[in-house]
């Protein structure tokens, strides 16, 4: 651990919009950096001889390196410098847990913090300014058609983070990708699960048409494993197939009552609202119902989404704000970005920690009415390093509750697993690779993201989507 | 976007409107099996509706659906006609009905429900199976289907409410005569029945499974819960069988009657009712 560096500037506060006015809509939150604001953040930055930010990112970009050139208003060349480790910087600048990951190792943050502290460099405001100023020039990076590689053809399924990473990544080296996607729309958590306070859609289908752009054809409406299988697939002559399905399946708590009505799954909630614009009802027609009193159960970012979406349909109904956050532990163990849960108390959301929903209770309607919980105390600490919260005797209360979220986690979706019995998958039904190379139980069929690793960010996907591109890449050459 | 090929009116009675369409999916028709379904948006700013399987033809790359105007997706839906596109479709979803040798099986629709239990009641005709079929409408003009069925079966029977046509009553009654011994109509097979099948409203399935059980007779049903991504993603099809959270989507959509838990499915499907009124009322559909 290195001695903690004094900070001789303060850091560059992000600009957003006005809490009051944000959480009565859709838009964007975060407005980001302009270019004085990314100048006077770069220049805080120390360009540590020993530049240990990077070894904190998932995919290791060069971090010191493209603020450098920031400092030098270089932005082409900022953007060609993160483009080396990460496709998509203008989404990762947005959705990257950063105070976890390389703001959390720079040397501003001091000694044993659980994350970043406030005066880590803000990297990740930085990464938006230089995807979104790429995204606004034109910079692409040069695409390099191998010989060697004009014939192939490779199939990815699901169009998330995973499988438009590895399409991006194969298209451009001169392969004919085919992307299907079960869905509707492409973009798969990005659309369907990120709000567009977060992540705005224009970005998203930038990055899909980029996609395009580098010759990959996106097929909407295919669920392979039922539509078609990984052997039709086989058989139409793909020379490869890379899984992206992610953890689609969400997972409900098993307490009494939970199959009341308005007891949604956060995955339920987040897609009516974001895939089918619920929130633009009735122009669109998929509904979703708002109610007096919504409860979200959960401490993860899916939980601040689902809250920070109800909290704005609540306002857009005209019915005064009460939406709240039921955690089993305390804030500091939430797995939520900082940054979003700061947002989701600016925005109103309240907190309720340390409780342990036990059970749901209904009207003779079958409607969801009270949430009876335990309160909790913090044990030991479990596997994942965080104190175990441990439900006291007796403690039981009961809260009012006409809409519940459980944003309680994710687990691989069954359909192609349960199609394709020869794929290996381990106890949890997440598929098994070989990790240099992401090769799954059948031979040139490779996975990434949420399906291999369960669920985790936008960037540690990417990072398994290159690896898997690599190697196939290296297996259609023949180079293996 | 998906080709109408074609479209039928199969009843037309104010506020019960049943249609049939043809659209072109070649890659659904391809793989589609009796049982499965598909979810279909109308238009770009749609939902996304489950709808049965009803016949799919590899040669024309067609599959047929049919279904009786209710929300407003159904309205738009009934709206549009041949040559027009629908904004998507995707399947074959869900698992296909186990077809085999059963030996005596009994087919139950009632309503709109007649029109899924026909490709079921045909591959099991085609398996060799001692075909009855009982079919339910609340009057003659509302029952379709009802050739088509009639010529996949060995018994059949007809039953309406007000006794416009077949015999006066419900579905239940010819199926408990069937069931109880020695008032079984067809008396030169005395062998069982192996299972009975049954599309329809929920408190027909309900009752035709209190009926089965009694006699002991395995029973399905295809159940009609509400769905969003169809494809096992969000759970808002989740119903309980035999006391376990299953998804209609990706576990169903047919479950063992006797072990579902009808009053929670009814509840949980009227949970946008006054929405989709309100939405109706603002199309003025």
């Amino acid at each position: 651990m290195q001695p903690v560096k004094t900070v001789k500037k303060e850091p560059v506060k992000v600009r957003e919009t006005a809490h009051g006015e944000r959480s009565k809509t859709f838009e964007e939150v975060v407005l980001g950096y302009n270019e004085p604001e990314a100048l006077a953040e770069a220049a805080r930055c120390l360009q540590c001889k020993n530049p240990v930010c990077s070894r904190g990112c998932p995919v290791g970009i060069d971090i010191k390196s493209f603020i450098s050139s920031i400092n030098n208003r270089d932005y082409r060349g900022a953007y060609l410098k993160i483009r080396e480790k990460n496709d998509f910087p203008s989404i990762c600048g947005r959705v990257c847990p950063a105070e976890y990951q390389c703001r959390k190792a720079c040397v501003f943050t001091k000694k044993n913090e659980p994350f970043a502290s406030d005066n880590a460099i803000n990297i990740h405001f930085l990464e938006r300014f230089v995807g979104d100023y790429g995204m606004d020039n034109g910079c692409s990076i040069p695409v390099k058609k191998d010989p060697k590689l004009s014939g192939f053809k490779v199939a990815v399924v699901g169009s998330g983070p995973a499988g438009i990473c590895f399409a991006g990544e194969l298209a451009r080296a001169g392969v004919k990708v085919v992307v299907f996607e079960s869905l509707h729309k492409t973009g798969g958590v990005l659309r369907y699960g990120i709000p567009p306070f977060r992540l705005p859609r224009n970005i998203l289908d930038f990055e899909i048409d980029c996609l395009k752009t580098a010759g990959a054809e996106l097929v909407p409406n295919v669920i392979i494993g039922k539509s078609k299988t990984i052997g039709d697939l086989k058989k139409e002559g793909y020379d490869g197939i890379f899984l992206g399905l992610g953890a689609g399946c969400p997972s409900f708590l098993g307490i009494p009552g939970e199959n009341l009505c308005n007891v949604y799954s956060a995955n339920e909630f987040l897609t009516r609202v974001n895939l089918m614009s619920a929130y633009k009802f009735p122009e669109f027609h998929t509904p979703v119902n708002i109610g007096k009193r919504m409860v979200v159960i959960g401490g993860g970012n899916t939980a601040m989404d689902a809250a920070r979406s109800a909290l704005r349909l609540q306002k857009m109904a005209g019915i005064p704000a009460d939406t709240t956050v039921f955690y089993r532990r305390t804030e500091l163990e939430m797995p939520a970005r900082r940054l979003e849960i700061g947002h989701a108390k600016e925005e109103g959301v309240k907190f309720k920690f340390l409780v342990q929903p036990v059970a749901f209770t209904g009207d003779d309607k079958g409607l969801v009415k009270k949430l009876g919980c335990l309160e909790c105390g913090l044990g030991e600490p479990d596997s994942s390093g965080r104190r175990r919260p441990v439900p006291v005797e007796g403690s039981e209360f009961e809260s009012d509750c006409d809409i519940a979220i459980i944003a309680t986690g994710l687990k691989a979706n069954q359909v192609l697993i349960n199609a394709t019995p020869e794929l290996k998958t381990d106890k949890y039904g997440d598929v098994i690779v070989d990790k240099e190379t992401m090769e799954t139980s059948i031979g040139g069929v490779y996975a990434g993201g949420d399906i291999v690793g369960g669920e985790g960010t936008v960037i540690e996907a990417m990072g398994m989507a290159k690896r898997a591109a690599k190697a196939m890449l290296k297996r259609l050459k023949k180079e293996e | 976007m998906n080709k109408i090929l074609s479209k039928t009116i199969l009843t037309d009675i104010p506020g019960a409107k049943v249609t049939g369409m043809s659209i072109e999916a070649p890659e659904i028709a391809r793989s589609a099996c009796p049982g499965q379904f598909v979810a279909i948006m109308a238009s770009e700013k749609g939902e996304r509706i489950p709808l049965t399987i009803v016949g799919s033809c590899q040669k024309t790359g067609a599959v047929s659906i049919i279904f009786q105007e209710a929300g407003l997706t159904t309205k738009l839906l009934g709206r549009m006609n041949a040559g027009e596109s629908v904004y998507s479709i995707v399947g074959p979803l869900g698992h296909p009905t186990e077809i085999r040798q059963y030996g005596r099986v009994i087919i139950v629709g009632g309503g709109v429900g007649i029109a899924e239990i026909l490709p079921v009641a045909a591959a099991l005709k085609t398996a060799g199976n001692h075909v009855t079929t009982i079919l339910g409408s609340r009057t003659r003009d509302l029952l379709i289907l009802e050739k088509e069925l009639k010529s996949v079966s060995d018994d059949f029977y007809v039953t309406t409410d007000d006794g416009s046509y077949g015999t006066k009553g419900f579905v239940t009654d010819i199926l408990n005569r069937l069931l109880t011994n020695g008032q079984r109509p067809t008396t030169n097979d005395e062998r069982g029945y192996g299972l009975v099948y049954a599309v329809g409203p929920i408190p027909m399935m309900k009752a035709v499974s209190k009926v089965t059980s009694v006699a002991g007779v395995r029973t399905l049903v295809s159940l009609n819960a509400l769905m969003v991504d169809a494809t096992g993603m969000c759970g808002c099809c989740r119903v309980t069988i035999a006391g376990e959270v299953k998804f209609s989507c990706v576990d169903g959509p047919e479950f063992d009657a006797s072990s579902v838990d009808w009053d929670e499915l009814a509840k949980r499907n009227n949970v946008y009712s006054e929405k989709e009124k309100h939405i109706c009322n603002l199309s003025k559909l």
